[in-house]
């Protein structure tokens, strides 16, 4: 019994839990394979702009395989379009208004939850990204910032861009939205230097993601 | 092992109590027909409108159709233990060492008040003068052998003699149980042909400890009019009692909830740890000032952590809050009750434990450890930022994408108000805009003529959409577009009818938008924007 009461005692504790030193890696959907392959690395910030959908996809599979991902003063996403791209809403936190603590509920949830996802605000100080980032990296979250506008983050280790996009399914006053091919492309620092771009049906006409093939997935009207 | 009698208990009961606290707090008639609703479901109704056939878990439109003139009020658990906080206070002028199962339903020991009002009958009577003018006469008192039976004897009013509950409950049927979380076990019963509490007694008890575990164990006894509890209650080692300290006096009800999270985590997890569950504990809160406040919270099952803190919760609503709100309608402005500074400790005290069954928190962390992690920190955003800035997404019946999605403050209990499930005719398909505009923001949908796109009576667009702008942006060259799908919904209503068609839009940069038209106006219509398939 004593042993018992030893190891919970031990595992009940979360601050003397370490990060692992081999940092792990959080998977991603196969589609989006080819610009990640080694999925969303532990302690790394992974910048996103161009496409809300994209955000959601790229937090499905882990957040599907069990990860909590926390969206931080996001515009108000559809919960059926998270829900049908992958994502487990139950752990899908937000804070939509965090207002002048932007810095601090970001920095809060990155110790907290494995993935955070965060529009940057227009203004903010050097000495906070940079504190920010090395947060990051200590705490093995996975931090995801996402740029509108003119916002910038500079110590970005990835950056992941959706480029264009053409719908089908839709016409001259007939159809409706169906899927939508769009180009993503990935840059970054170190193993990410070497860009990397892939074409994708995103969403599909399920809501979900495929890797573009020739053919479409669904019959076009 | 001595197979100790349990202790003789004094049970107060006000049935219906969410319609006797809803009554006080919006100020409907007494004998008016009232009915308390969750979810578009009754949760509890008046005798005046059970007697015309509302029951409980009766949809509204069933329940208004057998009672047309039905008063439907939503169920407020706050309001339900702020108008008890004067019921307890008062049961405690007669007897010590009250505990409180619920709003609406008290239990208190009676073995040493008995020789002061000389008998039972005595007893009772001293009670209901307490308490009846309170509870608008509407309360029962009864007196049994443990708490289980004590409950039961007080939904009849009656004094169960000493060593008979088990014959007083027989006759019960299994159902009873249900109410105490053993549903599955209820179900399972009467599948097996056991349908009365005395059927279930009856059984081996070592028998039902092997199929069905310590709970069922545990039901075993209740309905056995044994001792409620586990044989042995162990006497809870002092230094499981937790003490907060609050920086700053509070006087929120939520700040202090919040603040106390984590204590209660600890609460619970350090009884865990001696291998206890608890089932009563006493939580003792302190002003500034030095006043206190002292209640005995008792739980049918175990105490777990979100349990304390909605027992903090309903404790401090009543006594913050509780001659404040009642306002206006109040019968007894007593402010004396009512503390004159901010909380400023809480203590919280194991009364009764059981050993743990099957309550264990999981043994090697894992996947619960992260949630727990994650709901530490948010708990912590939330206090920072107020109640409502954390929420959590969830998917709503509708047929706008914006009903669709609903935003569930953190650590609240969601509460469906439309079934997700139903088909919803006049839903778009998938995909969904993955981005919501909330509220909608007024767009520019404009034909070649520069004009706003009109929709005829047949649903048609009369000129088909060429430009669309959000706000004061340049509009922009439509590419394609598809609609108008009419939504014609509620329109027997007139409060919250809405007449409206959606069209999709996809401008010269390849993005696509969701557009609502207002078709209440056909000749000068207005649109907004709802979504963007970003």
């Amino acid at each position: 019994m004593a042993d018992v009461a030893t190891l919970l005692s031990s595992t009940a504790n979360p601050a003397t839990v370490a990060p692992r030193p081999t940092a792990p890696t959080l998977p991603v959907s196969p589609a989006l394979a080819p610009v990640l392959p080694d999925g969303l690395r532990r302690g790394s910030t992974v910048a996103v702009s161009g496409s809300v959908s994209l955000l959601l996809a790229l937090l499905a599979t882990a957040s599907d395989e069990g990860a909590w991902c926390a969206l931080v003063g996001m515009p108000p996403i559809s919960a059926e379009a998270a829900q049908d791209v992958g994502i487990e809403l139950s752990r899908l936190p937000m804070v939509p208004h965090p207002g002048e603590n932007w810095v601090v509920v970001v920095g809060a949830l990155i110790d907290a939850v494995d993935v955070v996802v965060a529009r940057v605000p227009a203004r903010l100080a050097d000495g906070d990204i940079r504190r920010l980032a090395a947060r990051v990296r200590s705490r093995g979250a996975v931090f995801m910032p996402f740029l509108t506008g003119r916002a910038h983050w500079p110590h970005a280790d990835v950056r992941i861009a959706a480029e264009g996009g053409s719908w089908s399914g839709i016409g001259l006053g007939y159809g409706r939205l169906r899927q939508r091919q769009i180009t993503v492309s990935a840059n970054g620092r170190g193993s990410a230097a070497r860009p990397r771009s892939t074409a994708l049906w995103l969403p599909t006409a399920s809501g979900g993601i495929e890797p573009y093939l020739s053919q479409p997935l669904a019959a076009v009207v | 092992m001595s197979t100790a009698t349990p202790p003789r208990m004094a049970t107060v009961w006000c049935p219906d109590w969410p319609v006797t606290a809803a009554r006080m707090t919006s100020g409907a008639p007494g004998d008016a027909p009232v009915a308390v609703f969750t979810a578009n479901h009754v949760v509890a109704c008046s005798a005046v409108a059970r007697s015309v056939g509302v029951r409980r878990g009766m949809r509204r439109r069933e329940a208004q159709y057998r009672c047309p003139d039905l008063v439907v009020l939503p169920r407020d658990e706050t309001a339900e233990a702020r108008c008890f906080e004067p019921v307890i206070t008062a049961v405690e002028s007669v007897v010590p060492a009250v505990e409180v199962t619920r709003p609406g339903l008290a239990a208190a020991g009676v073995r040493g008040p008995i020789r002061r009002f000389e008998g039972e009958s005595g007893l009772i009577d001293a009670l209901w003068r307490a308490v009846g003018w309170l509870t608008e006469d509407a309360c029962q008192i009864g007196i049994a052998d443990g708490s289980f039976a004590a409950e039961q004897a007080a939904r009849l009013g009656r004094i169960v003699p000493a060593g008979e509950s088990a014959d007083f409950l027989a006759n019960f049927p299994v159902s009873t149980l249900s109410a105490f979380g053993h549903a599955e076990l209820v179900d399972l019963l009467q599948r097996l042909g056991i349908h009365t509490l005395g059927g279930f007694a009856a059984l081996p008890a070592k028998d039902v400890s092997m199929r069905f575990g310590p709970a069922g164990a545990w039901a075993h006894r209740q309905a056995g009019g044994r001792d409620d509890r586990p044989i042995v209650v162990r006497e809870p080692p002092p230094e499981c009692t937790i003490t907060v300290e609050l920086d700053t006096p509070v006087d929120r009800v939520d700040v202090v909830a919040f603040s106390a999270r984590s204590a209660a985590e600890r609460f619970i997890s350090g009884l865990a740890a001696r291998g206890l569950s608890c089932a009563c504990f006493e939580l003792e809160a302190f002003t500034d000032n030095g006043e206190q406040l002292t209640r005995r919270w008792r739980h049918p099952g175990v105490l777990t952590a979100p349990d304390v803190v909605d027992r903090i919760r309903w404790q401090l609503e009543g006594w913050l809050h509780g001659m404040a709100a009642r306002g206006g309608g109040g019968t007894d402005p007593d402010p004396g009750d009512r503390p004159t500074a901010g909380i400023t400790r809480l203590r919280f005290v194991p009364v009764e434990t059981v050993p743990t069954g099957a309550h264990q928190q999981s043994l090697w962390g894992g996947a619960g450890e992260a949630g727990e992690r994650a709901h530490r920190a948010l708990a912590r955003v939330q206090t920072m930022l107020g109640l409502g800035s954390v929420v959590v997404p969830a998917i709503e019946g509708g047929r706008s994408p914006l009903d669709r999605t609903q935003l569930v403050p953190w650590g609240e209990e969601r509460v469906s108000v439309r079934e997700p499930a139903r088909p919803w005719p006049g839903r778009l398909p998938s995909p969904a805009p993955s981005v919501l505009i909330d509220p909608p923001r007024p767009a520019k949908v404009l034909d070649e003529g520069g004009q706003p796109v009109r929709v005829s009576d047949r649903g048609a667009v009369v000129r088909p959409p060429r430009c669309f702008g959000v706000g004061n942006e340049a509009p922009v060259a439509v590419t394609s577009w598809a609609g108008p799908w009419p939504v014609d919904e509620r329109w027997w209503d007139p409060a919250t009818a809405s007449r409206v068609v959606r069209l999709q839009l996809v401008d010269v940069r390849g993005r696509a938008y969701l557009v609502v038209g207002d078709m209440s106006a056909p000749a000068a219509p207005t649109w907004h924007l709802e979504g963007v398939y970003d």
